[in-house]
């Protein structure tokens, strides 16, 4: 017994062995490494990257990195001898962090065939980085529970259609009576829940800070540019801030105190399953709603109104549309390297079937002239984006967030909402914090 | 008997030795010189001297405050785990039934991932915290005692597994040597078993204080820090630098470096303590 037993310990420990040694000299015989940021589309892109090697025999390696760590992964993986050709960053935040590994892609095809070159990262004379994906973000409605507001006999407001909701009054206006009469209704608030876990805060510390940041530098010159640079701000328009957050958490279908438990998820989930009117997000979370066990939202009754905030001449304001999503190759690849991951990209948005992949299976809403309105993705919230942006007479809001500090700063607006919102901090602590934080991760 | 040379030696240690270099030294010292630097990807670094270890002290005093936590999360739950770890061994040395079930029940907390187990407490205790309109993220306190609890039910069966084992090697003689002299149980337990149980202690003593100390997944999903960071332990605020904004992985590294510092200090400190006690005890015996 004895002997079969330290026979299996020598036979684990010589396969050990092998193994660690075999990991070593692995030959990697994929010229384009490709580390995706979306965990939602990883299977999608594992078969793009097999099409791909049918179709022009180069093979693709695709590694996700899981939702969050994209940074975490990036700064491991590309320390590798063999490091992702193809990354991502999240805009000039991002460029500043990864200047070094940013090739220069004002001569390629995928920088040429942008709708707008100016959504593009640039430095000078060169242009860094790529958007690939154009979305969209604000309050998603139920229009069939706000029909049914609208149509109740002992509605207090007068307000009798979603279009006359145009500013932040008629907003909370309509809210709070959805609110009092949410038996009548069905629902338990009138906005699913503001999630305030660590983590999963990102929708208050970024999207909706977003507004009172924009009007803050909007009469400014390259707005980006111009916040990416500012060391201090005055955060003036916090007022307008507080005003709609606390909509969201008086007419929420949680109390206060308890929001230091909900995820995005959990809010996504209430919305989906009619517990709530509205939520706050963007045309991304379409699929999270649809694949809710019970989903009661029906696709041709969903659509976004503007994050409202009190300011002067609003009626105008669209929803925020912009991207977080831009492509950049890897400047310490091989020159080899580089060409198969450019004629990689090229392929996926330029040619049939490459596009085929990216309109139907990857459902993006790209921002190049390779695609026309019929590629627009089908899933209703992304058309709502398109309506939007074809609108000349709405002033959609673009992405400024991409320009706020790194994660230091939105780690501790967020704490900081969340002790606001459990009352352990007054608004004035979370304004002074945000203004410091802002310095700090300058 | 075949003769040992010094050939053997080398033949049968390398394997080891190549793996400890590999995994241990070669990280350690490449650790140690990158937080004397300013770095994104590990391979890429610039020397900046002393900057970062000045920047932690500097830097609005969050690791200070998630030192003070860590220092009192270690003295309490080392404390409570050795408490309760030992009288539940009491208990499962004495006649009581179904010893080994039990034994097994309270061991099994420990295999549990301790990712998974926050997450399982955050459930459970927001769910009581609930009915007081609070949760864990409504005050460092409740996260403090949050993880206490959690390593509380983690931590006591392997202690008392160890306890056992030391329970159950006593000398049967003594024991009976005491009851023939009529000493009550109280006496037994503080005069003859709790003298001799000194090694087990020391052992309990050593991991469960290493455990508290460098605690990090329980921590980072049962609170993940909230509020602000206040409920962040040394290893979690660490990760948080390290991770947190980029242009701060070097403050991180030197975090991380004053961290295993400390660690090592207080192993040293306890091994070194124990043991010298033990020696005089054996020298006491001798002469």
């Amino acid at each position: 017994m004895k002997k079969i037993i330290s026979l299996i310990f020598a036979v684990i420990l010589c396969l050990s062995l092998t193994f660690t040694l075999g990991g070593c000299n692995k030959k990697e015989t994929a010229q384009v490494y490709f580390l995706n940021f979306k965990p939602e589309s990883a299977k999608v892109y594992g078969e793009i990257a097999k099409a791909y090697e049918k179709e022009k025999g180069v093979k693709v390696k695709v590694v996700t990195a899981s939702s969050g760590a994209y940074e975490q992964t990036l700064k491991s993986e590309i320390a590798k001898d063999f490091a992702p050709t193809i990354f991502q960053i999240n805009g000039p935040v991002g460029y500043t962090a990864w200047k070094d590994y940013c090739l220069d892609l004002k001569s390629t095809t995928l920088y040429n065939i942008l709708t707008d070159k100016a959504l593009a990262v640039r430095d000078g004379d060169g242009v860094f980085a790529v958007p690939y994906v154009v979305e969209g973000y604000g309050i998603i409605y139920n229009g069939e529970i706000m029909e049914k507001y609208f149509s109740l006999p002992t509605k207090k407001t007068k307000i009798s259609s979603v279009n006359e909701i145009n500013s932040f009054d008629a907003l909370k206006a309509v809210a709070e009576d959805m609110t009092a009469h949410k038996k009548e209704l069905g629902i338990e608030g009138a906005f699913a829940a503001t999630s305030l876990i660590s983590g999963e805060d990102w929708r208050s510390h970024t999207h909706l800070a977003n507004i009172p940041i924009h009007y803050e530098f909007k009469d400014s010159e390259n707005a980006p540019l111009t916040v990416l640079q500012t060391a201090e701000i005055s955060f003036k328009h916090a007022d307008n801030y507080k005003k709609l957050f606390d909509l969201f958490l008086d007419n929420s279908t949680t109390e206060k105190g308890l929001l230091g438990t909900k995820s995005v998820a959990d809010s996504m989930a209430e919305f989906a399953l009619g517990k709530a009117a509205m939520v706050q997000n963007g045309s991304w979370s379409y699929s999270q709603i649809a694949e809710v066990k019970g989903n009661t939202v029906k696709a041709d009754k969903i659509g976004f109104l503007p994050l409202f905030m009190d300011f002067d001449g609003e009626e105008n304001q669209g929803i925020c549309i912009g991207t977080e999503n831009y492509l950049a190759i890897n400047k310490k690849a091989t020159a080899e390297q580089q060409k198969a991951s450019l004629d990689f990209l090229a392929w996926l948005f330029t040619e049939e079937n490459g596009k085929r992949f990216v309109s139907e299976e990857l459902g993006f809403l790209t921002p190049f002239t390779t695609f026309s309105a019929e590629d627009a993705p089908a899933d209703p919230l992304s058309r709502e984006v398109v309506r939007f942006m074809n609108d000349k007479s709405k002033d959609n809001v673009p992405w400024t967030f991409t320009s706020f500090p790194g994660e230091i700063f939105k780690k501790a607006f967020g704490g900081a909402l969340l002790e606001y919102a459990q009352g352990t901090k007054t608004f004035d602590d979370v304004i002074e914090i945000v203004k410091e934080k802002w310095k700090e991760a300058r | 008997m075949i003769k040992r040379g010094k050939g053997d030696f080398i033949i049968f240690a390398l394997p080891t030795l190549i793996c400890f270099t590999v995994a241990f030294i070669i990280p350690f010292v490449m650790g140690l010189y990158l937080s004397f630097t300013s770095f994104t990807t590990v391979s890429d670094a610039t020397f900046v001297g002393l900057q970062n270890f000045i920047s932690v002290f500097k830097s609005g005093g969050d690791f200070l405050a998630s030192l003070k936590f860590t220092l009192l999360f270690t003295l309490v739950s080392v404390l409570t785990v050795n408490i309760f770890g030992f009288l539940l061994a009491l208990l499962l040395t004495s006649s009581v039934r179904g010893k080994t079930f039990y034994r097994t029940v309270f061991f099994m907390p420990n295999l549990i991932g301790g990712i998974v187990l926050g997450y399982i407490w955050q459930l459970v205790l927001n769910g009581i915290l609930k009915n007081f309109g609070v949760t864990l993220t409504t005050s460092e306190v409740y996260g403090f005692f949050g993880l206490v609890v959690l390593m509380n039910w983690q931590m006591i069966g392997y202690m008392m597994v160890i306890f056992v084992a030391g329970i159950s090697s006593l000398p049967t003689q003594m024991l009976e040597a005491a009851r023939v002299d009529g000493a009550s149980y109280l006496t037994t337990l503080l005069r003859v078993i709790l003298p001799n149980l000194k090694e087990s202690f020391t052992i309990c003593l050593f991991l469960t204080l290493t455990n508290a100390f460098k605690l990090f997944d329980q921590n980072l999903s049962l609170t993940g820090g909230a509020p602000s960071g206040k409920s962040s332990m040394l290893a979690l605020n660490i990760y948080d630098t390290f991770y947190g904004s980029v242009g701060r992985e070097g403050i991180g590294q030197a975090k991380a470096v004053i961290f295993s510092l400390i660690v090592a200090l207080v192993a040293f400190l306890q091994f070194y303590l124990t043991r010298e006690r033990g020696n005089k005890k054996w020298q006491k015996d001798k002469y």
